[in-house]
């Protein structure tokens, strides 16, 4: 039942891919019941989300969302902590960063006030993440259930603020006033013109790099040794002297931080001002992602892509078929969670028999 | 009262109103979590009985056969959340969420596709639950203060009420006073030791899901067919989870989980009833700073400043038989 006998290829590639084959026959299934066909589907959304170049543009947008909050995720599990709260921790990031923006976009230039911004996003999200954190290594309350109350308390916190303080004098939407011109990203449609009007920003490279960070902090750095070693068993890493509190509040803070990084992309990259419930479920989607992914910078990438695919060539399919709203999307991120998360080693047992009998 | 629109007496009739739906969901959870399965898919249970009691009270025009057929679904998913986590041992986390987020999706696509009402079903009129007449209404109705507590606090409420609150002493007994409750709790403590006095691991898991099936589809069905006679996309808001809460703060016990739901329910009558409301000296206090005290406590009670808050040992780790 465990994956130990298993060789790399077949755990890294072949059981994921094995799971998400499942989840999206099911998937297939649930369109073809609705009355419409899954293969046509299926090209309709490959299409609307990979081939198209501005289709692909927005399907990195959206990727450079979930890279962040996958890591976000990613980076506790190192640890084994699993952190549900990413979703709050973005949303109060958002808040970090619109704070920064109100304060001074009218008087700093752009390439001072984008970093400040997101260093006020990675700040505030660090310090919702931090009590959590704190809890967990302090007093062993589950960090499962102080973040699933942090999300909830992120949620009224921010519904008060939005509705109380930032909503423009006169407006009715509940939102923030628009930036100025000199905090919106960078498009790299001036770069790539092919991909059209697409809100494709900078912020996709800065995943990009925070994927290699990650990558070389985890399994190069004597910091990162510590992580996956309290991961691992936090006894053995407690007797070879690593701080075991220490390790969970700082790694909280990082995840913390990620998941407010990933407000930048959508606020600052995308509508420009802060709305009510502007996360929707991408802190969730990083769970997700997380699982898919194994944690590894380049399973996220590809996993925070092919979300990506499914938001965008989802929309587009709902769009010609009005039996597959998108919310049939929200079903398929559920499904493949629930495959490629929670029933992970469904194939293990019969891959394991299958390889057996080839070396015979 | 000095506040016209700020009456005590409302709240409360709100609280027994508000707090079956968090009852049902934390009695769900009592079986599943006593037994060892952390059950994070109270909300997509819910959802899932919610819509199915609807769309079946809504075509049969019987609110019955609505709550059977969310029976019936519940379960199912219990049944397969058991799979996942007992059967397949997957973490119990991560398959909960997943149930969530899958069935807050497929409820949506599945009444739209239906109903083509936005993903909600159409009102239910004559198919949603009657509330119960006390005998004797009508005589104590004009007597002060008897009149209310007899035919607004106590009388006037639906079935589904009374069965939330009779549900607590029956929880208990099952709990502490059968050997099925016994086994139970030995499963989630120890399975180990359980397992080797000769108690069937897997199959009281199954049991306890069985019976979080059963109870959480009444909680689903309360939200539709009882509180707002249609079922809405997302209707559980968060109630699944706010009732693991209560859970966590009952400390995995009948009484005070229950006292919690009451807790967690007067809280949302008052946001109602003060939203709007100035106090002197205060002035109006925001309805979502209210909605926030709930969450607060609880993490104080995690915290371990209130009291201390004991899971069930195994709860979250899947039963692997030891050699």
């Amino acid at each position: 039942m465990n994956q130990a006998d298993l060789p790399r290829w077949a755990t890294a590639f072949a059981l994921p891919l094995l799971n998400l084959f499942s989840a999206l026959l099911v998937a297939a299934g649930v369109i073809y019941l609705l009355g419409e066909s899954p293969v046509e589907s299926l090209g309709i959304l490959i299409n609307a989300a990979v081939l198209n170049p501005e289709g692909l543009g927005y399907t990195l947008f959206y990727a450079a969302t979930f890279i962040f909050t996958g890591l976000s995720v990613s980076v506790a599990m190192q640890a084994g902590l699993f952190n549900i709260g990413s979703e709050g921790q973005m949303y109060v990031g958002g808040l970090g960063l619109t704070l920064v923006l109100l304060w001074l976009d009218s008087s700093l230039p752009g390439w001072l006030l984008i970093p400040l911004a997101m260093l006020g996003a990675a700040v505030f999200g660090a310090a919702w993440a931090y009590l959590p954190g704190y809890l967990q290594a302090r007093r062993g309350s589950h960090v499962v259930v102080t973040t699933i109350m942090f999300n909830f308390i992120a949620a009224s916190l921010m519904n008060y603020v939005i509705v109380s303080f930032l909503i423009p004098a006169g407006q009715q939407n509940t939102a923030s006033r628009v930036f100025a011109d000199a905090s919106w990203l960078p498009k790299l449609n001036g770069i790539l013109p092919v991909l059209g009007e697409t809100p494709l920003n900078i912020s996709f490279v800065l995943a990009l790099v925070a994927l290699v960070i990650y990558g070389i902090v985890v399994w190069r750095t004597t910091w990162g040794y510590q992580l996956r070693a309290t991961g691992l068993n936090q006894h053995a890493a407690h007797y070879a002297g690593i701080s075991i509190s220490k390790t969970i509040i700082v790694t909280m803070m990082i995840s913390g931080a990620l998941a407010g990084l990933a407000a930048v992309n959508s606020v600052m990259g995308s509508t420009h001002y802060l709305n009510l419930n502007f996360p929707a479920g991408a802190g969730f989607i990083g769970i997700a992602i997380a699982l898919m992914g194994r944690q590894h910078p380049v399973g996220i990438l590809l996993s925070s892509i092919l979300f990506g695919a499914l938001i965008q060539g989802g929309f587009d399919l709902s769009l010609e078929k009005a039996n597959i709203p998108p919310e049939t999307f929200i079903f398929i991120q559920g499904l493949i969670i629930l495959f490629c998360g929670a029933m992970e080693n469904l194939y293990a047992p019969a891959l394991s028999a299958l390889l057996k009998r080839k070396e015979k | 009262m000095m506040f016209d629109d700020f009456q005590f007496s409302s709240i409360l009739v709100s609280t027994i109103r508000n707090a079956p739906v968090l009852m049902f969901a934390a009695m769900a959870g009592l079986f599943a979590e006593r037994s060892g399965v952390v059950d994070l898919a109270l909300e997509g249970k819910m959802l899932a009985a919610a819509f199915v009691s609807a769309a079946v009270a809504f075509v049969t025009k019987n609110p019955w056969l609505g709550i059977m057929a969310g029976v019936g679904i519940s379960v199912a998913i219990a049944l397969l959340q058991g799979f996942v986590s007992i059967t397949q041992k997957g973490n119990q986390l991560v398959a909960g969420i997943a149930l969530n987020i899958a069935l807050s999706g497929l409820t949506f696509v599945i009444a739209q596709y239906f109903f083509q009402q936005g993903g909600r079903t159409p009102d239910l009129g004559e198919a949603r639950l009657f509330d119960i007449v006390l005998p004797g209404s009508a005589a104590v109705a004009g007597i002060p203060f008897l009149g209310w507590f007899y035919t607004k606090l106590i009388g006037g409420h639906s079935a589904l009420v009374y069965l939330a609150f009779a549900l607590i002493p029956v929880v208990h007994w099952v709990l502490y006073h059968t050997r099925f409750g016994l086994r139970l709790r030995a499963v989630g403590e120890n399975p180990h030791a359980a397992d080797a006095a000769g108690i069937n691991v897997e199959r009281t898991r199954f049991m306890a899901m069985l019976c979080a099936g059963v109870l959480c589809s009444f909680s689903g069905a309360y939200l539709s067919i009882v509180q707002s006679g249609f079922f809405l996309r997302d209707m559980s808001a968060g109630n699944g989870y706010l009732a693991l809460t209560a859970l966590v703060f009952g400390n995995w016990r009948p009484l005070h989980t229950a006292l919690g739901c009451l807790m967690f329910g007067f809280f949302a009558a008052l946001q109602v009833q003060i939203e709007g409301v100035v106090f002197p000296g205060i002035g109006k206090v925001p309805g979502s700073l209210i909605q926030m005290i709930p969450y607060v406590v609880t993490v104080i009670v995690l915290a371990g400043l209130m009291a201390k808050s004991v899971a069930p040992k195994a709860i979250g780790q899947p039963f692997v038989k030891s050699r």
